[in-house]
């Protein structure tokens, strides 16, 4: 399967990877902190079986690199520092004041936001990688597809509702946009290594997934009756190992069981 | 020790009393999750397919394929691999794992997708068709939420999973 591969091109399948596993792993923990917290009850079912999914993506990509011999997916996932890690800054981020232990202060109208845009450009995405050179990831790419189609179609529901619902509401999701978009200019970009990661065929470039998420959101936009929201130029590049102090704490949270006995078998 | 006695409809009839661990009345031949089986002098490889990526079972899962075949006389060692080509489908469960699924109270996947892309399940108690979907996520990765209007119970549907989707 991996006879062929040149160093060179193993290197682009790696930041790839990485990027893809980091992303999806950030972005379901975010989702567990949810857990127990959504405005009703179908929605917590909903929403924690999408983050279950998700980790189940991040853990498809990590076996990926363990297969590469880059570790075990568990220590992958777990105990690599702030520096190595390549999601986007936009799945770091907290989801809002507080701790969900005690008195947190979440958005749901943020929540929404963040979901349908990292949803929608992961729509974008995982679309391209089915035609990428790297059939270990074109495969995966078309097992995740079948599930994403679920979590798109949640999410445009939900702010496609939210977005027309009542004045309050819409205000509130306009709020919550600038907020995400905000944040938003590292997501569809793949940082430094772009012109060698595209020059492998691995996944198209930049401009042409951009075009590929402004066909998924255009129509949702258009249906709401709000501007297509421009994304920023990246604030910092978390493909390239630029991040806040929210992903240390984000880490440290979600690893505490795993380090507290490395050899133990869950 | 003589090991060429071993073939691999032994292997199937093994694996198709691997249940389901969360659905004792289907196995994972029934989900349609065997894509390979090879033997070769007592080493056999098996060759599953994940069902939800998420999945919690599918670690048993693939540890009580291990036992259920190392059990057998002349097999000298068991690999069980997920592997990710072709992707599963909800299409694969068969006939046989749509009756066991029924008889634990879960309607089988819709089988067909409508030109808008819709689909219908129909009760798996009474078989009415007067049902509404409540939560297409549920309990598990693989599961809807419906309820009957007909028989007034509340029922789960495996989601229809397709690459055409």
């Amino acid at each position: 399967m991996t006879n062929e591969i040149t160093p060179e091109y193993k290197k682009a399948v790696l930041t790839v990877l990485y990027q893809l596993a980091d992303d999806d792993y950030l972005f379901s923990y975010r989702g567990s902190e949810w857990l127990g917290l959504a405005p009703h009850i179908e929605e917590d079912v909903a929403f924690s079986s999408i983050t279950q999914d998700t980790m189940g993506h991040a853990k498809l990509y990590y076996t990926l690199l363990e297969e590469l011999g880059e570790g075990s997916a568990d220590s992958l996932a777990q105990l690599r520092p702030k520096e190595e890690r390549c999601n986007s800054l936009l799945v770091e981020r907290p989801n809002g004041e507080g701790y969900y232990k005690e008195a947190p202060n979440y958005d749901w109208g943020y929540a929404v936001a963040r979901n349908y845009i990292y949803t929608t450009a992961k729509k974008a995405k995982i679309d391209a990688l089915k035609a990428s050179s790297y059939a270990p990831i074109r495969e995966v790419a078309v097992k995740i597809s079948t599930e994403l189609y679920y979590h798109q179609m949640h999410w445009t529901t939900w702010f496609t509702q939210l977005c027309t619902a009542t004045e309050e509401s819409r205000s509130r999701m306009m709020k919550a946009l600038q907020e995400v978009i905000k944040d938003a200019g590292d997501l569809l970009s793949f940082g430094k290594s772009v012109k060698h990661i595209t020059a492998c065929e691995l996944i198209e470039s930049e401009v042409a997934i951009k075009e590929r998420w402004l066909a998924i959101v255009t129509p949702t936009f258009e249906a709401v009756e709000i501007a297509i929201p421009v994304l920023p130029d990246p604030i910092i590049n978390g493909r390239d190992g630029q991040h806040t102090d929210d992903l240390t704490s984000a880490i440290e949270t979600m690893s505490e069981v795993y380090r507290s006995d490395l050899a133990a078998s869950w | 020790m003589a090991t060429t006695g071993l073939h691999e409809a032994h292997i199937y009839e093994v694996l198709d009393a691997v249940k389901d661990p969360e659905i004792d009345t289907v196995s994972i031949i029934d989900l349609g999750m065997i894509e390979r089986v090879q033997v070769n002098d007592g080493h056999i490889r098996i060759e599953v397919l994940p069902t939800f990526s998420g999945c919690p079972a599918l670690t048993i899962i693939q540890q009580n394929i291990k036992k259920a075949v190392e059990q057998l006389d002349g097999v000298r060692e068991v690999s069980v691999v997920f592997i990710n080509h072709p992707t599963w489908t909800s299409d694969r469960v068969t006939e046989k794992g749509r009756e066991g699924l029924k008889k634990f109270g879960i309607a089988p996947p819709p089988r067909f997708l409508k030109e808008d892309g819709s689909w219908h399940v129909d009760c798996p108690y009474c078989g009415s068709t007067y049902v509404t979907l409540e939560n297409i996520f549920g309990p598990t990765a693989c599961r809807s939420i419906l309820y009957c209007k007909s028989c007034k119970n509340p029922f789960e549907a495996m989601k229809i999973i397709s690459t055409s989707m």
